[in-house]
């Protein structure tokens, strides 16, 4: 009685699990195609010249350098504005805010700001400080839009390794005479550290590979130089791929996967970055 | 006794706090310019023009629908890949694979989740969607469907990453006791370890979903950009446009205070209030599972 | 020579049944005092008054007062930084700050602003010493605190609130975690101590109250039942229910 209940169940698991493990590899293979390619296509594009010279023929030969310093600045200007207002908040919402009804729209207001276009970030880039502050396409709009956008996900990340940190320290540290905020700078901000470092880091990671919210608010396709100060418009990695893998005829192929491939480093080596903090703090923790 | 509280944390703690109330800032500056420079669409165009069917600016039609239905199918394409795919990812990671493949893998589906859109909608114009059109013998790859499979491949890695923490937080417990009581470990998965894990699921299916409706760039690059209405089976293999990929491309040509102007920023307006209604969605899942798992635990 | 002296004192947290009822007791000052009694008496309740430890969770209503030396201590216009100096407290599980034992001992005294250097080493030799842990620790002064065995850590946890040179040291089932040697140095320690500081102490065990206490209260509750003089409480306690306690019939 009991035998062919017990095959069926067993089979049906097989079946399940083998169909899952399909399903799983699946999403595993365009993964690998997607970095394979651009790897294989786009490191023969890539020397010295490539890197560092400026580009020519209407950005079909030369180097894509413009490109590169921008994203760089972009990213730069990004942090100057977001990291500091995003850590302060999120000392806010984990060692100072009560759990009533205005935190709770600060939380709402904080997941809607992670949920919003990128291009509608663009677009109130462009209607507050492009146009109505008067700042033109320039890269502190661009990096003010841009760090409005970062700002959800370095406050998430640091508040989350704020409360990590043990309360029993907090507690400990107001017993021996302490205020907040010298257990906070003392105590409780040295040990979130690489906490919110790994959170900055992929929060900036995101704004450096952004194109819609830079589109009408700091991004230029072709500058004859470097951009001179930040009220100056730039060249950077994303738009520059956009650019030149649809509205660009002519354009080599290498030269696009080169690009890419490029951004991608760039991108990703900031998360490597931040994986590798992370986990060193963590084994060097001393609770 | 006196009290020594110094003039430095006063400051220090006034600062922290307006930081803190600074979300909420940001979110009513948005609204309020996407109000601004959006509502005076409702004067200059007609109700009935604004939501008609045609789209095309230069001669004065603002019908938005096809936008929106362009956005929509493109969507609901991508979710109808991202949900098995990335349940089904999550699944595996969380309940099937060793530890040894997972530790590899798991970090492998969140590289491609930091991946610029703009590089997949490369990819999508020079790989994708030359396949798709030879495989389906279709006049151009540039089609809703191109772009509801990158943003699959979007919304995925958010779902996997989202969804596997969840069904990993699921106590071992519950699955001790299953297994204890005679089910297989496929059992387990779906009739205990699931369910038990569905707030955190349903959130990562939200995200993902957030992701898909506001992503821009891919989709402007493959899906052909015509805006047509999207309602025939067949438009799934025929060119569409989102209004995201409206906005990006057409906002840098238009004339600063123009009624297209207007329209942009009020399609703008339509997908804020979008994601702020999924995000309030989301956000109160989540809220009701903190919740729960406070009274469980305390 | 009562040093802290609490009236009528009423606390209610906001779930629950009140946690302290007209509570009404004397602490003398250079004795162990020890408030005992079965868990949910009130007892650590009434140790973070003391020090206003309470402060920083949500407290429904507290009133009566706590005089320390004649000042009460719940006054609002109270320069509470100043009063946690005065009174130190050890809790029940040991918890080192993540930093060297060197680092832990300064702690106290670089909140108070303490700069120079030979202020800060005297604090640190002086407290280990009467901590009875100096001669353990003294050539590794810069490890990390974490790496020391619990029975060390809590002695750490006295060093570093006698480091602040208080008036009161509460202690909070201090011993709770601890091995019995352990335990017996921590008591050694506390009988020194209180030549020069008033000692409270909840215990975590009826026999380490009847081993230690020069003075007892019993609390069940929220309220306070009885308190005596050590030697009386716990050989001819005058009320029932103590007496029932102290010989365990219930707990």
């Amino acid at each position: 009685m009991q035998k062919p209940h017990t095959f069926d169940r067993f089979l049906i698991q097989r079946l399940g699990i083998s169909f899952i493990s399909l399903v799983a590899a699946l999403t595993m293979i365009p993964i690998i195609v997607v970095f394979g390619y651009i790897i294989f296509r786009g490191a023969p594009a890539i020397s010295w010249q490539f890197l560092a010279a400026m580009p020519r023929d209407g950005m079909r030969a030369g180097g894509i350098l413009p490109a590169i310093v921008g994203t760089f600045y972009l990213t730069l200007g990004t942090a100057v504005f977001s990291v500091p207002i995003g850590i302060a908040a999120a000392i806010y919402l984990s060692e100072y805010a009560r759990e009533n009804w205005i935190t709770r729209l600060i939380r709402i207001a904080i997941i809607n700001l992670a949920g919003i276009p990128s291009v509608v970030y663009g677009l109130f880039g462009l209607g507050l400080f492009v146009l109505f502050l008067k700042f033109g396409t320039s890269i502190l709009s661009a990096s003010l839009t841009l760090s409005i956008m970062t700002l959800p996900v370095i406050i998430s990340a640091a508040e989350e390794a704020l409360r990590a940190v043990p309360q029993s320290f907090r507690t400990v540290s107001i017993s021996l005479g302490g205020t907040r905020w010298q257990t906070i700078r003392k105590i409780v901000l040295p040990q979130a550290l690489p906490g919110i470092i790994t959170g900055v880091i992929l929060g900036l990671e995101r704004a450096a590979g952004e194109t819609a919210p830079i589109l009408f608010t700091g991004a230029a396709f072709f500058l004859p130089h470097l951009p001179n100060s930040p009220l100056d418009a730039t060249m950077a990695l994303p738009y520059h791929l956009f650019v030149i893998s649809t509205q660009v005829p002519g354009m080599p192929i290498q030269i696009q996967y080169g690009t890419a491939l490029v951004l991608i480093v760039f991108v990703l080596g900031m998360n490597i970055a931040a994986t590798v903090i992370r986990s060193r703090a963590r084994a060097k923790r001393q609770w | 006794m006196k009290k020594s509280l110094t003039w430095t944390e006063t400051l220090i703690t006034a600062v922290i706090k307006t930081c803190g109330y600074s979300a909420i800032v940001f979110v009513i500056l948005i609204f309020f310019f996407l109000l601004r420079e959006g509502v005076p669409t409702l004067a200059e165009v007609k109700l009935g023009e604004l939501f008609s069917t045609r789209w095309y600016p230069i001669e004065a039609h603002y019908g938005i629908l096809p936008l929106i239905t362009g956005s929509v199918i493109v969507t609901v394409g991508a979710m109808l890949i991202a949900i098995p795919f990335g349940i089904g990812t999550a699944v595996f990671l969380s309940e099937i694979a060793p530890r040894w493949l997972r530790e590899i893998l798991k970090p492998l589906v969140e590289l491609l989740g930091g991946l610029p859109s703009v590089v997949l909608g490369f990819l999508g114009i020079l790989v994708l969607t030359p396949y798709l059109r030879i495989l389906l013998n279709l006049p151009t790859g540039l089609t809703a469907l191109a772009g509801a499979l990158l943003l699959g491949g979007i919304a995925v890695p958010t779902t996997v990453s989202i969804a596997e923490d969840a069904l990993d937080s699921v106590p071992q417990g519950y699955r001790e006791g299953a297994l204890a009581l005679g089910a297989t470990k496929w059992q387990t998965i779906w009739r205990v370890t699931l369910p038990a894990a569905k707030s955190g699921v349903l959130t990562a299916l939200m995200l993902g979903i957030g992701r898909t409706i506001g992503e821009t760039m891919a989709v402007m690059m493959v899906t052909g950009n015509a805006p047509v209405m999207a309602v025939k089976l067949s438009s799934i293999v025929s060119p569409v446009r989102t209004m995201t990929a409206t906005i990006a491309a057409e906002m840098g040509e238009v004339a600063n205070g123009s009624t297209y102007y207007h329209v942009l920023f009020f399609i703008g307006l339509v997908l804020f209030l979008i994601s702020l209604v999924v995000n309030i969605i989301a956000s109160s899942v989540v809220f009701k599972s903190k919740k729960r798992a406070e009274r469980v635990l305390s | 020579m009562d040093k802290i002296v609490i009236q009528d004192l009423n606390l209610q947290y906001p779930t629950g049944p009140q946690s302290l009822k007209d509570i009404n007791l004397s602490i003398p000052a250079n004795a162990i005092t020890v408030l005992f009694g079965p868990a949910g008496g009130g007892k650590s309740s009434l140790l973070r008054c003391v020090n206003r430890l309470n402060d920083i969770i949500d407290v429904k209503s507290l009133t009566g007062r706590i005089l320390l030396d004649g000042e009460n201590v719940l006054d609002p216009k109270v320069d509470v930084i100043a009063l946690r100096r005065r009174v130190g407290m050890v809790f029940a599980r040991p918890v080192v700050l993540p930093m060297s034992i060197r680092e832990n001992m300064t702690y106290g005294l670089e909140l108070a602003g303490e700069k120079r250097k030979s202020r800060l080493e005297d604090a640190v030799e002086r407290g280990l010493k009467h901590a009875a842990l100096w001669e353990e620790v003294r050539e590794r002064l810069d490890d990390p605190a974490i790496a020391l065995s619990g029975g060390q850590q809590q002695r750490l946890c006295l060093a570093r609130v006698l480091a602040n040179q208080p008036e009161v040291i509460l202690l909070d089932e201090p011993t709770s975690g601890l091995d019995p040697i352990s335990t017996g140095k921590v008591e050694t320690a506390l009988q020194e101590l209180k030549k020069d500081y008033t000692v409270v102490i909840v215990p975590h065990s009826v026999q380490q109250a009847a081993r230690i206490a020069d003075y007892g209260a019993f609390f069940l509750q929220g309220e306070l039942i009885e308190a005596a003089e050590g030697k009386e409480l716990f050989t001819q306690p005058k009320v029932k229910r103590t007496e029932d306690y102290v010989e365990g019939r219930f707990g």
